[in-house]
């Protein structure tokens, strides 16, 4: 329809015919006072604060809540639009406590704002105020409901966005109530967003509660640094140290909205774990020192083992979080010593289609156009908790009609509706994917879709065989011309691709002569000399206890850390502090390919380094030519040259599909053949449990046993449990191969016959050794 | 989080409750929310616990939220046992002008009760309720689904002593 013109304020305007007065007015920046209208919330007009003069109009009318209509004139600030809001504004300081003194939300109060301006300097009201007991809604977030304004904002995030109605309003006229009614703690995972969305102070975040006033801080834009969609947010700083994380308006990602990751693992940066000096290992332990000392020891340990054995005897892992710069440059140290040992993908088990791979892995599509798709196929993703701004999207594409089908190794309760879900245990996982389109209904789906979208979570990528689910989603796109897409973990996943931490390619997709080891079998096939950047041997790598092993074994481990771990502490020769990235400049690579920039928004802790800066120095100390950067932008300014150089001649970074190899050839390659199994391991990582810094964040840990319960237990089917002779809540030995831990029993009806929930990425069960191998259960 | 949950809905409840879904579209069945809250409740002796209105929000596959934002808005649910009889007194704007306090102290006095509170045998519970359509025989009392009009002290008595 075409636009239809309307004059507000005097200023004439286009408006599509569709539009509310409102809509209009925030397009061309004439201001309307509002509490309970927000732009991606349904409109709810109950706050009356927008009151409006319309001409020919006989009332005021809410600006939020009234079409356009051709010819139609507003006037947002005339006499009666002015003394409408504020007779709204006297009624709603009513029943306000008006404790700003003592509110968190003080100096960024949308309730103060509008008071400063619209309400009188004296209150006419005598009578008693309304008080609301207060509730107790979980770590994240703290309540004050005497403040609310009952503007429901709350409350239709959670039914329409979240897809999770937890809060409602309870009670009648004077006696409603935002709550739980029930009490109990938030369960949504991006539930953080309602202290974003209260007007006033009734919601606020409960670790940054009382420890700092707005006006006091400092504010930096940055890149969350936990999931691979690189949501933007800001940074909130005091006097040198992270306060708290709120989101960065940005439309093709994460919108108005950060998950609860991302909003509060900021609290593991100023955890006590934190490194504040280099240390060496020395004969009666280890000893602070300096960085020039420390650099040496380092430098002159690999030395000898390079010297000795040379460069197939080095290794290096890195966490994939860890900046474009800094994997570019451990990769160039890595390669200047010959060695192409070098890998970011942790927890992968199967690497056997990693030449005929893209340049990077990725979404393969805008984030953006997810909520476009009309057909999406989930294959092993708990998408909810891996990528909760991409289920945010999944869901308004479902919301819209779209067809979600879905093969997991796990029943999750997803918050959109599933139209098809098989659940499977894992060493049936492949076949149940292979044979997804001979399910007739399925298959009409999948042929019939107009955009269709696989999507491979984290389970996928982990998985034994995930070679094979990668072919198979490719068959399953090309049915309707569909993309297939990677949810890698970590945040940078794809920068590591592009950078070269990678053993079968260097830099910008260039393959080596020789292909290093990989995640894998860096740590079977152990080396002597190990540089570890971030990684926490015994949480994060798929192989925990192969990795205890390597690590043990070798002569000299490098680790170059922003938290102490047991594992480092126990066989590490060096450790090196390095910067989270709140305190180094780099870049993260989302996986729709956008290059995201940060800076470093505080200064480094004690004597920690940016991870770039170490291994440049390092590369010095070792003579190896071609480090001479003098910023990280430098580092960024020669992989992207070498990325235009190495895209210029592809069509596509996407290889066809002719290119991979049959799945048949890469079985035979992996591991336990599956005909043998009997019981797998659902290697799930829990919630908060996917990196170093989210691991210490205390109410993102205090949330996570809400959200999933006790994690370090084995979760199986009552059915699987009769036939092991287990009962519920006794303890159970687990063997994998010759390793054995003991868990917990637990009955779980989500997991699928023939498979266990074991969760990784967490200490109870670092004494395994494949996230989704098979397992023996035997009573303990 | 392990067994699957059994319905605390009497078979009897839910062939009401799906009777009276029959007249709404098979993807609204929350439409049915307040009768079925009504069934449930008379079948529990007048009261719902929160274990029935998580009963009734899965039967009718609502958010459990939904269901206590519902049961309490509406003064005909009740969430605390009540007694055998609940006197609802009006005591809105007509009633009031036509002494509705004399007809709650009557009734306090007499049944030594106050407001939202049940008689010890467990006969009578009294509530105050907003104006119950009744205004041109003010003032009005309803009991159940009987409305006892013109109020005075002594026909209050009357309709106490008949109510068993
Ligand atoms: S708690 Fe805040 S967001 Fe929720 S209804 Fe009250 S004022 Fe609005
Ligand atoms: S913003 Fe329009 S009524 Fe609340
Ligand atoms: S005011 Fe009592 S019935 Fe209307």
């Amino acid at each position: 329809m075409a636009d239809i013109e309307i004059e507000i304020d005097g200023k004439k305007l286009q408006a599509n015919p569709d539009a509310m007065v409102m809509q209009v007015a925030d397009a061309a920046g004439i201001y309307i006072p509002r509490f309970c209208y927000h732009k991606h919330l349904s409109i709810a007009a109950n706050c009356r604060m927008c009151l409006v003069e319309v001409e020919k109009a006989p009332k005021p009318m809410p600006a939020c809540a009234t079409p356009v209509m051709p010819g139609m004139k507003v006037f947002t600030r005339s006499a009666k639009a002015l003394a409408a809001q504020k007779a709204v504004m006297e009624f709603l300081l009513i029943n306000h406590p008006l404790d700003c003194p003592i509110c968190d939300q003080g100096g960024e109060c949308e309730l103060q704002d509008l008071a400063m301006g619209y309400g009188p300097d004296k209150s006419f009201y005598h009578e008693g105020k309304r008080s609301v007991k207060d509730k107790d809604i979980g770590p994240l977030i703290s309540t004050e409901m005497t403040r609310c304004i009952q503007c429901t904002r709350c409350v239709r995030f959670g039914a329409e966005t979240a897809g999770f109605r937890e809060l409602g309003a309870t009670g009648r006229g004077e006696r409603m109530e935002i709550g739980t009614y029930i009490q109990h703690a938030m369960e949504s995972e991006v539930s953080g967003n309602i202290i974003d969305l209260c007007p006033v102070g009734a919601l606020t975040s409960k670790p940054f509660r009382f420890t700092a006033r707005a006006w006091e801080l400092e504010q930096y834009p940055s890149i969350a640094a936990h999931d691979c969609l690189g949501s933007n947010i800001y940074v909130h700083t005091l006097r040198g140290k992270v306060m708290r994380v709120v989101p960065h308006e940005n439309d093709e990602i994460n919108q108005t909205w950060i998950s609860d990751r991302d909003r509060y693992s900021y609290e593991g940066l100023n955890h006590e774990d934190r490194l504040e000096k280099p240390r060496i290992r020395k004969q009666d332990g280890w000893q602070e020192t300096d960085w020039q000392t420390a650099l040496e020891f380092a430098t002159q340990g690999l030395q000898r083992v390079l010297n000795a054995e040379g460069g197939n005897e080095l290794a290096a892992l890195a966490s994939p979080n860890s900046t474009l710069e800094e994997f570019y440059l451990l990769q160039k140290l890595l390669r200047s010593l010959g060695s192409s040992n070098i890998d970011h993908r942790l927890r992968q088990s199967d690497f056997s289609d990693q030449e005929t791979s893209p340049i990077f892995p990725g979404l393969d599509m805008p984030i953006a156009d997810l909520e476009n798709r009309d057909v999406i196929v989930l294959l092993g993703c708990n998408l909810q908790k891996e990528e909760p701004i991409a289920s945010l999207k999944v869901r308004k594409a479902a919301l819209k009609g779209a067809k979600i089908i879905v093969v997991n190794m796990m029943d999750y309760d997803f918050h959109f509706n599933v139209s098809h879900k098989k659940i499977i245990a894992p060493h049936q996982f492949v076949d149940a994917v292979k044979e997804l389109t001979n399910d007739p209904a399925i298959a009409e789906i999948v042929r019939n879709a107009k955009s269709l979208a696989v999507l491979l979570g984290a389970q996928s990528l982990n998985h034994l065989e995930s070679s094979s689910i990668r072919f198979y989603a490719e068959k399953i796109a090309s049915l309707a011309n569909g993309t297939v897409g990677l949810l890698t973990e970590g945040c940078n996943a794809a920068g590591a691709w592009i950078a070269g931490a990678i053993p079968h390619r260097t830099a910008a997709g260039k393959p080596v002569s020789k292909i290093g080891l990989n995640a894998e079998t860096i740590l079977t096939d152990a080396r002597k000399a190990y540089i570890l950047l971030n990684v926490e041997p015994d949480l994060d790598c798929a192989n925990s206890i192969a990795a205890i092993n390597a690590l043990d074994q070798a002569e000299c481990v490098i680790a170059l850390s922003t938290f102490k771990n047991p594992v480092l502490e126990q066989f590490a020769d060096v450790i090196l502090p390095v910067a989270p990235f709140t305190e180094t400049s780099g870049t993260f690579v989302n996986a729709e390919g956008k290059w995201q920039k940060f800076k470093g928004v505080v200064t480094p802790l004690g004597e920690t380094r940016p991870a770039w800066k170490v291994l440049r120095v390092m590369a010095n100390f070792l003579k190896c030519e071609g480090f001479e950067f003098e910023s990280s932008e430098k580092v960024r300014e020669e992989v992207h040259e070498l990325f235009l150089q190495g895209t210029a001649g592809a069509s596509s970074p996407r290889p066809s599909r002719k290119e991979h190899p049959s799945p048949a050839a890469l079985r035979a390659s992996t591991s336990p053949t599956r005909g043998e199994v009997r019981i797998s391991r659902v290697g799930e990582i829990p919630i908060y449990s996917g990196d170093n810094i989210q691991r210490r964040a205390k109410a993102l840990q205090a949330t996570q046993p809400i959200i999933e319960g006790n994690v370090a237990v084995v979760k199986i089917h009552p059915l699987t449990a009769e036939k092991l002779h287990l009962k519920e809540m006794e303890p159970a030995i687990i063997k994998q191969f010759e390793n054995r831990i003991r868990l917990t029993v637990i009955f779980d009806t989500r997991v699928p016959e023939n498979a266990a929930y074991i969760a990784g990425g967490i200490t109870a069960t670092s004494g395994l050794s494949q996230l989704f191998g098979p397992v023996e259960i035997h009573k303990a | 989080m392990s067994e699957i949950k059994k319905t605390l809905l009497s078979s009897a409840a839910q062939e009401s409750i799906d009777r009276w879904m029959k007249r709404y579209p098979a993807d609204q069945k929350r439409s049915a929310v307040l009768e079925a809250l009504r069934i449930v409740q008379e079948e529990n002796g007048g009261w719902l616990t929160v274990e029935l209105m998580d009963a009734v929000a899965e039967f009718l596959e609502m958010a459990p939220i939904a269901v206590y934002e519902i049961v309490s808005f509406y003064s005909m649910y009740n969430v605390k046992p009540v007694g055998r009889y609940v006197l609802n007194v009006c005591t809105n704007i007509s009633c009031m002008l036509s002494d509705s306090e004399r007809i709650v102290d009557h009734i306090k006095k007499r049944l030594e009760i106050g407001i939202n509170e049940t008689t010890a045998d467990g006969r009578f519970t009294l509530r105050e309720v907003e104006c119950l359509a009744a205004c041109a025989a003010a003032p009005a009392m309803q009991v159940g689904k009987k409305y006892y009009e013109h109020l005075t002290p002594d026909k209050v008595d009357a309709i106490l002593e008949e109510l068993e």
